[in-house]
C-alpha cells in the first residue's frame, strides 16, 4: 500500500507484517543506541493542521530513530492563519524535498486530498472524526503484547464512540485481526452503525467476559453541546474496579490519552498494573517507526 | 537459473566448520570472552553449530546471538521491494567480548559492513572477527574474512547457494549460473 | 443573413427536418432556405431554441475573482444559453432597482447571453424587510429570491409572495430548513457517517418544501392575483413527491433540477474532493431516480444549472471549509443529452423543453419554437463526442466534476436574436 490513510485496501497479512516490524523496532528502542540507519537520506514532515503535541512528538521521534530528517509544520504559528492553503503548505514542503508527510487535520479527508497533491507518501495522523490508523496499530500492538493474539478475543471500547476516530480505526483494525469488537456508550454518543463492531448502550454487555477494555476520552465540547450529562456518564459508563470485574480477570485497560481522571476511568484504575497506558505510548514510537519503514522502503522513487 | 556444480557436500561442510571452530579458539587463545553472532538467515544455524563444536572440544559454552542487518543495508533507498525486518537478539553484553560474526557466503562485503555497523550500535566489543563458510570473491569494500570454510573463485553471473539442514533440509553448497535474460 | 443548412430541428413540439433555416433581422425568416452571407452546414446536427437558465451565480458585483458577467455570460453562450437569470446573492446583494439596471446595462454592452437579473426578496437578503418588488420589476428583475440563504421566517415569505403576485413575479426559494441541515456538507446517511463528515438530511429539504407549500396556500387564499412559487434545485425523492402532489392539487408551484443532481450521487464524495460539495448535497441513487421520474411526468418543468463558481483554491480547502457549489453552464446540455437521452432514452423534445419552454414558463414568457417568424435565438448542437476540458472553459472556474467525461451534444453555434455569439469552426 502506498499510503496509510485508514485500513481500506490493507490485507491482514500486510498489517501483521507491520506489527512484526514494530516488534523489531521495540527491540531497537531498548538498545543503548536507539537508532538505526534505515531511513537515512529520507525526509519526513509532520504537518499538523490540527494541533497535538503527543502524536506529533511520537512521529518525529520515530522518524529520527530511523535516521530520517524531520521537518515540523504546526498550524498555529502560521501561514495557514494568513490564508495559505493546505495545498500550498504541502507543495512548499515538497519543493524542499520531503518524502513522507504525516498529516493531521480537523476535517475528514484532508490526507486523501493530500495524496492528490504530493508525490510522497501520506500517513494519516488523525483526520477529523474519521480515522486515526497509527493509534489503532499501537493499540493493537499493545493488546497483542498482553494477549498474544487477537483472534477470537472480545475487545470492549467505551465512551464517545460517535465522535471518536480512535474507536473507528480500532474497530476496523481489531476486527480485521480476528477480534470481536464491542462499542458501548450513551445512546446520544453511539453511531447507527460502525463497521467491524457491535454497538450497545449497555456498559455491562460490552464488558461481560471482555479480554481487554479501552476507555475513550470524553471531550467537554460534548457536554457543552448538551449531548451528555457528566454525572450521568460517570454513573453509567465510568470504568470502575467493580465493573471491570465483569471482564476476564487481568483484562488489560487501555486509553488513547490524555485521560480525564475519574471521568472515563476510576482514578485508582489509571495507576493500576492493569493499565497499559504507558506501554501504549512506548509502543506508539515503535509502531510509527514500523509504519514509516513500510511506506518508505521499497517504493519506486 | 541453471545448476552448475556441487561445491561442498555435507561431510565437507562438517569438516570445514569443525576446522573453523578450532581456528577461532586458537585465534582467541581460548574461550574466554568469546561469543558468536549469526547473521540472518543461514549464518544463525552455522553459528549454533560452531558453538556446539567448541563446546565439544573445549567443554565450555560459547553464547550465540542472532543479528538481522536489514535496517543497516546500504541499498534500502534503491531496491524495488521491502525486505521483512527480522529479530535481533543478543542475550549477552557485547562489551569487552571477542565477537565472531558468522555468515554463509562472503561476496561484496556489504552484508558484513552492515553487520559491523549494527554491532557497533549494540555495544562496544573488544574485537570482531568474521567467519564465513564460503568466500566467493568480488569484494566491493575493503572487508576480509578471518575464517573461511572454502575459497571459491566465481564469475559475476554465478550464484553460490548454501543449504543448511535447519533451514533447507540438507547440507550442501551449490554453484548455479544465471540464465541469459 | 445566416443560413443553417440541412439541419434537424428539435423543440418542445418534437424532432423534425431536415430543414434549411434562414435567419435575418433577428428572426427565423424561413425553414426552406434562401440567400445568406454566412452559411453553416447543419448536416447531422440539431437546431434547438436557445436555452434559458433560471439559476446562475455570476458573482458580479463583489466576487469577480470567481466569475463576472463577461466570463459567465460567455460560458453561458458556449453552453447554448441565450438567456440567463442571475442570482442576487452578490456583494452587495442585488436588492435595489439601480443595482438591477446596472447589471442589465453591463450585460447589454457585452452582447453575449441576455441577462435577466434575479433580485433579492428581502433587503440585503437578511430575511427581515421586503424589497421594493415593483421598482425591481420595472428595472428588469424577473424573479425574487433570497437564494444563497434560506427563508427561515415563513411570514416574510408569505408577504413576499403576496407582494409579488400582482406583479406576476415568481418567488424562487432555496428550500432547506437551516436548523435541520446545520453544518452538513454532504447527504446525511450511512455514507456520510462512514466518511466522517457531517450530514445534511433529506428531511431538511422535505420539511422546508412542505412548509413553503403551506405558505403558498396561505398566500393563494389571501391574494386576488396568483402568487407563484418556484422551488430551486430539487434534490430528494420526498421533495419530488411533495411537488407532484401540490401540482396535482392545482397549486401554482414550479420546480427545477440541476445537472449535478441528475448525474451524480453522494458516492462522488468518497474521494473527499470538495469539487462535489454543494447545497443541497448530492443525494442517493433513489433520489436521482425520483428526479428523473419527476422530469418525465411533468412534476419538474425546468433544468437550471445553479452554476456556482468558486476559485480553485477555495475548492481545495477541506470539506468543512470549502464553499458549496458546482459550476456547469458550459456542460449542462451535453451532459444531460449524453447521460439522459443517449444513455437512458429520455425523449429529446422533452429534454429540450426542460431547457427552453419550461424555464420560460416559470418567468411567464411565451414558449419559443422553431418556426417562421420566431425570434432567432438558437443553438446548433453537434452529436460528435468530445471530452470535458475545464482548462478551456470560458468560465473562471476552470474545474469540473465531469472533467474527462466524454459527452455528445456540444453547442457549436449560438445565436441571440440572429447575432452569432458563439461559434466553433
Amino acid at each position: 500500500m502506498r499510503h496509510l490513510l485508514d485500513f481500506e485496501g490493507w490485507s491482514r497479512a500486510d498489517l501483521e507484517s507491520v506489527l512484526d516490524t514494530a516488534r523489531v523496532m521495540r527491540e531497537v528502542l531498548e538498545r543503548p543506541v536507539k537508532k538505526v540507519p534505515a531511513l537515512q537520506g529520507f525526509t519526513v514532515a509532520t504537518v499538523f493542521f490540527e494541533p497535538s503535541t503527543r502524536t506529533r512528538t511520537s512521529f518525529e521521534l520515530a522518524a529520527r530513530r530511523m535516521s530520517a530528517d524531520v521537518v515540523s509544520f504546526a498550524a498555529q504559528s502560521s501561514s495557514l492563519q494568513k490564508g495559505e492553503s493546505y495545498k500550498d503548505t504541502l507543495l512548499t514542503l515538497e519543493a524542499m524535498g520531503v518524502d513522507a508527510y504525516v498529516i493531521r487535520a480537523d476535517a475528514a479527508g484532508v490526507p486523501h486530498q493530500a495524496t492528490r497533491w504530493v508525490k510522497g507518501v501520506v500517513v494519516n495522523g488523525g483526520d477529523g472524526q474519521r480515522a486515526h490508523p497509527t493509534q489503532a496499530l499501537l493499540d493493537a500492538y499493545t493488546l497483542l503484547e498482553a494477549l498474544g493474539s487477537l483472534e477470537g478475543k472480545k475487545i470492549a471500547i467505551v465512551g464517545d464512540i460517535l465522535h471518536s476516530r480512535v474507536a473507528r480505526s480500532g474497530a476496523e483494525l481489531f476486527s480485521l485481526l480476528g477480534a470481536e469488537v464491542w462499542c458501548a456508550g450513551p445512546p446520544s454518543l453511539l453511531p447507527q452503525s460502525l463497521p467491524g463492531a457491535r454497538l450497545t448502550p449497555s456498559l455491562e454487555e460490552a464488558l461481560e467476559e471482555a479480554d481487554a477494555v479501552m476507555a475513550l476520552r470524553l471531550q467537554k465540547e460534548r457536554m457543552e453541546a448538551g449531548l451528555i450529562n457528566l454525572e450521568d456518564y460517570i454513573a453509567r459508563y465510568q470504568i470502575t474496579e467493580r465493573r471491570l470485574g465483569l471482564a476476564k480477570p487481568q483484562a488489560p485497560l487501555l486509553h488513547p490519552g490524555p485521560m480525564n481522571r475519574d471521568v472515563e476511568l476510576e482514578g485508582t484504575l489509571a495507576d493500576s498494573p492493569r493499565s497499559l497506558v504507558n506501554r501504549q505510548v512506548q509502543n506508539g514510537v515503535a509502531v510509527r517507526m514500523a509504519v514509516l519503514y513500510h511506506l518508505l522502503v521499497g517504493r519506486e522513487r | 537459473m541453471r545448476f552448475k556444480a556441487e561445491l561442498m557436500n555435507a561431510e565437507e561442510m562438517r569438516r570445514a566448520l569443525y576446522r573453523i571452530a578450532h581456528e577461532i579458539v586458537e585465534a582467541n587463545k581460548g574461550v574466554e570472552g568469546l561469543a558468536l553472532v549469526g547473521i540472518h538467515t543461514r549464518g544463525i544455524p552455522l553459528a549454533k553449530r560452531l558453538s556446539r563444536f567448541i563446546q565439544e572440544f573445549e567443554g565450555q559454552e560459547v553464547p550465540v546471538g542472532i543479528l538481522d542487518i536489514t535496517l543497516y543495508r546500504d541499498d534500502l533507498s534503491e531496491i524495488g521491494h521491502r525486505p521483512q525486518v527480522r529479530e535481533t537478539r543478543i542475550p549477552f553484553d557485547l562489551t569487552n567480548r571477542a565477537i565472531v560474526l558468522v555468515d554463509d557466503v562472503l561476496y561484496t562485503g556489504r552484508t558484513a559492513r552492515a553487520a559491523l555497523d549494527a554491532l557497533m550500535d549494540l555495544g562496544r566489543p573488544r574485537r570482531i572477527y568474521l567467519a564465513v563458510l564460503v568466500d566467493r570473491g568480488h569484494r566491493e569494500l575493503p572487508i576480509r574474512a578471518d575464517f573461511v570454510g572454502k575459497n571459491v573463485p566465481t564469475a559475476k553471473n554465478e550464484v553460490v547457494k548454501v543449504k543448511v539442514a535447519e533451514v533447507d533440509g540438507e547440507d550442501r553448497v551449490e554453484l548455479w549460473e544465471k540464465e541469459e535474460a | 443573413m445566416i443560413l443553417i443548412k440541412n439541419v434537424n430541428l428539435v423543440d418542445a413540439k418534437g424532432v423534425r427536418g431536415p430543414a434549411d433555416v434562414l435567419v435575418g433581422e433577428g428572426r427565423i425568416l424561413s425553414l426552406e432556405g434562401g440567400e445568406a452571407s454566412l452559411v453553416v452546414d447543419g448536416s447531422g446536427k440539431l437546431l434547438a431554441p436557445g436555452f434559458l437558465d433560471l439559476h446562475a451565480h455570476l458573482r458580479e458585483p463583489g466576487e469577480e475573482v470567481k466569475e463576472d458577467l463577461a466570463s459567465g455570460l460567455l460560458a453561458a453562450v458556449r453552453g447554448g444559453y441565450t438567456d440567463v437569470v442571475s442570482m442576487p446573492n452578490t456583494r452587495p446583494p442585488v436588492d435595489t432597482p439601480e443595482a438591477v439596471r446596472a447589471l442589465k446595462a453591463k450585460a447589454l454592452r457585452l452582447g453575449l447571453a441576455r441577462l435577466h437579473p434575479g433580485a433579492a426578496l428581502t433587503v440585503g437578503q437578511e430575511g427581515e424587510r421586503l424589497t421594493q418588488a415593483g421598482g425591481l420589476k420595472e428595472a428588469g428583475a424577473v424573479l425574487l429570491t433570497d437564494d444563497g440563504r434560506t427563508n427561515e421566517d415563513a411570514f416574510i415569505l408569505a408577504a413576499g409572495l403576496l407582494q409579488a403576485a400582482p406583479l406576476g413575479l415568481p418567488v424562487a426559494v432555496h428550500a432547506e430548513d437551516a436548523s435541520l441541515r446545520r453544518q452538513g456538507v454532504m447527504n446525511d446517511g450511512p455514507l456520510a457517517h462512514r466518511l466522517g463528515l457531517p450530514g445534511n438530511p433529506p428531511e431538511a429539504e422535505a420539511a422546508r418544501i412542505a412548509r413553503d407549500l403551506e405558505v403558498l396556500r396561505y398566500a393563494l387564499r389571501r391574494s386576488k392575483a396568483t402568487p407563484r412559487l418556484h422551488v430551486q434545485h430539487l434534490s430528494t425523492r420526498r421533495g419530488v413527491e411533495l411537488i407532484r402532489e401540490a401540482r396535482r392539487a392545482g397549486l401554482p408551484v414550479t420546480a427545477e433540477a440541476t445537472p449535478h443532481h441528475l448525474t451524480l450521487t453522494e458516492e462522488a464524495l468518497k474521494g473527499f474532493d470538495p469539487i462535489f460539495k454543494v447545497a443541497p448535497p448530492l443525494r442517493a441513487e433513489e433520489d436521482r431516480e425520483a428526479l428523473l421520474e419527476g422530469l418525465l411526468d411533468g412534476t419538474l418543468t425546468a433544468i437550471a444549472t445553479d452554476h456556482a463558481p468558486h476559485t480553485q483554491a477555495e475548492k481545495e480547502r477541506d470539506l468543512l471549509r470549502a464553499p458549496f457549489g458546482i459550476p456547469s453552464l458550459e456542460v449542462a446540455f451535453p451532459l444531460l443529452y449524453t447521460e439522459l437521452h443517449l444513455k437512458r432514452g429520455f425523449p429529446l423534445p422533452r429534454l429540450v423543453a426542460l431547457f427552453t419552454d419550461g424555464p420560460r414558463e416559470v418567468l411567464g414568457l411565451r414558449p419559443l419554437h422553431l418556426e417562421e417568424g420566431a425570434e432567432a435565438s438558437l443553438v446548433l448542437l453537434d452529436p460528435k463526442e468530445a471530452p470535458v476540458e475545464p482548462a478551456r472553459f470560458a468560465s473562471k472556474a476552470r474545474y469540473s466534476p465531469w472533467a474527462g467525461w466524454v459527452l455528445a451534444g456540444w453547442p457549436v453555434l449560438t445565436l441571440v436574436e440572429g447575432r452569432v455569439v458563439h461559434r466553433v469552426e
